[in-house]
């Protein structure tokens, strides 16, 4: 079972708690935007094997959205971290690149 | 290829079986083909039938990176219906279906097609008005369907509880002639009828980059060297996304577990297939006499073919109030798949943006049903080089255009 940590309620939330929000760091398109810029923001995914940074809610503890950074191909969790960011923060990019020295990085 | 009939089985049974041949070749790749098709399973390797036998296009080479039929051709309940609500699923749905009823005899190999029936339950007043409107749309498409009664589901399902505390049976959404086939079998016979075309299955070989030059397509490298080709065509599903960075493009999929089990055998006790979309599970029983059971797709991203405990306790869980017997039956298997979803829960057969790539792709949690139909179209778009009326509303422009298949409403599961 898939365990983070909630990084507002600072305990371990079990899969059963959470629900999952899918791709996080999307850029939200507006009105301007054309056709594609809006079919990429609204379907297409970057659906890594490997590191991936996803929301997720912890649905049954405090309902507030966060973000994890997980491995699709291990399910290794190499952390959680603020919903208030657009992009992961150093010290999770840090840990990260120690588990995975060839990734490419966050693009 | 030596045919397989009542003849040779008994001329093999009278010489202890020695002379059986094996069922497809494994020759080693050659460096350029006019086709290859990336992914042995069901879907690519009907892709690979169709486009010699329907085509004629004969030098081809089917590339797989475990062992073929591996993947979710393996993996799944073995169901096949062609119930869909929109036009463009119910005409590929309805063509794999009917397909399937002569599939044996077509590739001369037992894929044990059992149109035994498949019963999807109204559980809610909301499911029951959906599955009415399914049922018209579904006779407009000329797909035999009827809506059926609760005494009438408790008749043809002896072991259902149909007054349950929460969801009691309100109707059915019965399609006498879906049902279930061997899964392994589906993949076996198109292999051997396919190589028997001149095919060539290649196992153990991954891809591992696509060749382009200015834009189109030139061939793979793979683990087992560069092998050149025209036309590329990808049918790896839930690697569909790692195939496309490879090629530099994006697909508009996810890829996440989905998982099943099968119980102990037991003596037979319902002879058809019954969803239960409400709560969310499905089950048949098997000629073995194991109940396999089915549940919904897990909701986050995920590569690693496992199930997971809490999943296995949901599904049974949902199921043992419609069906109070299993209660105390033993699970013997539970395993994971890795599917491709949508965001319509509609499939892709399309063009890609590298000239002379195609993909399939996308089926999610309901591909086993299509195989015979996706490979057929798939063959048309791949031959032609642009998909004809079967394929061509599964097409990536969709997305840009909105013009979504949505069968994610119709159907409020994931299927």
């Amino acid at each position: 079972m898939l365990i983070l940590h909630c990084p507002y309620c600072d305990v371990m939330a079990e899969e059963t708690d959470l629900a999952p929000g899918g791709e996080a760091h999307l850029r939200r398109e507006a009105t301007a935007s054309d056709d594609a810029a809006f079919r990429d923001y609204l379907f297409q995914r970057r659906n890594p094997r490997g590191v991936h940074f996803e929301r997720w809610r912890h649905a049954f503890g405090c309902g507030k959205w966060f973000h994890a950074a997980r491995c699709t191909q291990t399910l290794e969790v190499f952390g959680t971290y603020s919903a208030q960011v657009s992009t992961p923060p150093d010290d999770i990019l840090a840990k990260i690149r120690s588990r995975r020295p060839d990734w490419k990085g966050f693009e | 290829m030596k045919r397989y009939s009542v003849f040779a089985l008994a001329r093999e049974a009278a010489r202890h079986h020695t002379g059986w041949e094996r069922a497809w070749r494994s020759p080693l790749p050659k460096s350029d083909y006019e086709v290859v098709i990336v992914g042995a399973g069901g879907h690519g390797l009907a892709t690979a039938y169709y486009l010699a036998r329907n085509h004629g296009i004969r030098n081809i080479a089917v590339l797989e990176k475990g062992w073929l039929g591996g993947g979710n051709t393996g993996r799944n309940t073995t169901i096949i219906r062609s119930n869909y609500l929109q036009d463009e699923s119910a005409a590929i749905y309805e063509k794999a279906r009917g397909l399937y009823e002569t599939l044996s005899q077509d590739l001369n190999y037992n894929i044990m097609f059992s149109p035994r029936g498949v019963m999807m339950l109204c559980q809610t007043e909301h499911e029951l008005r959906a599955m009415k409107r399914t049922a018209h749309a579904n006779r407009l498409a000329g797909i035999e369907t009827e809506m059926v009664s609760p005494r009438r589901v408790k008749e043809i399902v002896k072991i259902i509880e149909t007054g349950g505390p929460r969801y009691p049976v309100l109707g059915g959404l019965w399609q006498p002639r879906g049902g279930t086939a061997r899964h392994d079998a589906v993949a076996w016979g198109y292999a051997r009828a396919a190589s028997d075309l001149g095919v060539d299955i290649i196992q153990q070989c991954e891809v591992t980059g696509v060749d382009r030059d200015g834009g189109a397509v030139t061939g793979v490298q793979t683990s087992r060297g560069a092998i050149g080709c025209k036309k590329l065509c990808v049918v790896v599903a839930g690697s569909s996304g790692v195939l496309a960075e490879m090629a530099g493009f994006r697909l508009p999929v996810e890829s996440v577990a989905l998982q099943a089990l099968v119980s102990e055998p037991i003596k037979p006790c319902m002879d058809c297939v019954v969803m239960a979309n409400t709560v969310h599970g499905y089950m048949s029983q098997s000629d073995k006499g194991e109940m396999v059971i089915g549940g919904g797709a897990d909701g986050f991203n995920n590569y690693t073919q496992r199930g997971s405990f809490q999943h296995l306790e949901e599904t049974v869980r949902a199921l043992i109030e419609t069906f109070p017997m299993i209660s105390r039956l033993k699970m013997l298997r539970h395993w994971g798949g890795i599917v491709d979803m949508t965001g319509d829960r509609s499939p892709i057969i399309s063009k890609t943006p590298v000239e002379g790539m195609f993909i399939n792709c996308g089926w999610g949690t309901g591909g086993f049903k299509a195989i015979p139909g996706s490979g057929w179209a798939t063959a048309e778009m791949v031959a032609d080089g642009a998909p004809r009326a079967l394929a061509a509303p599964f097409s990536l422009d969709r997305f840009t255009e909105g013009r979504m298949i949505d069968e994610s409403v119709a159907a409020a599961v994931a299927h």
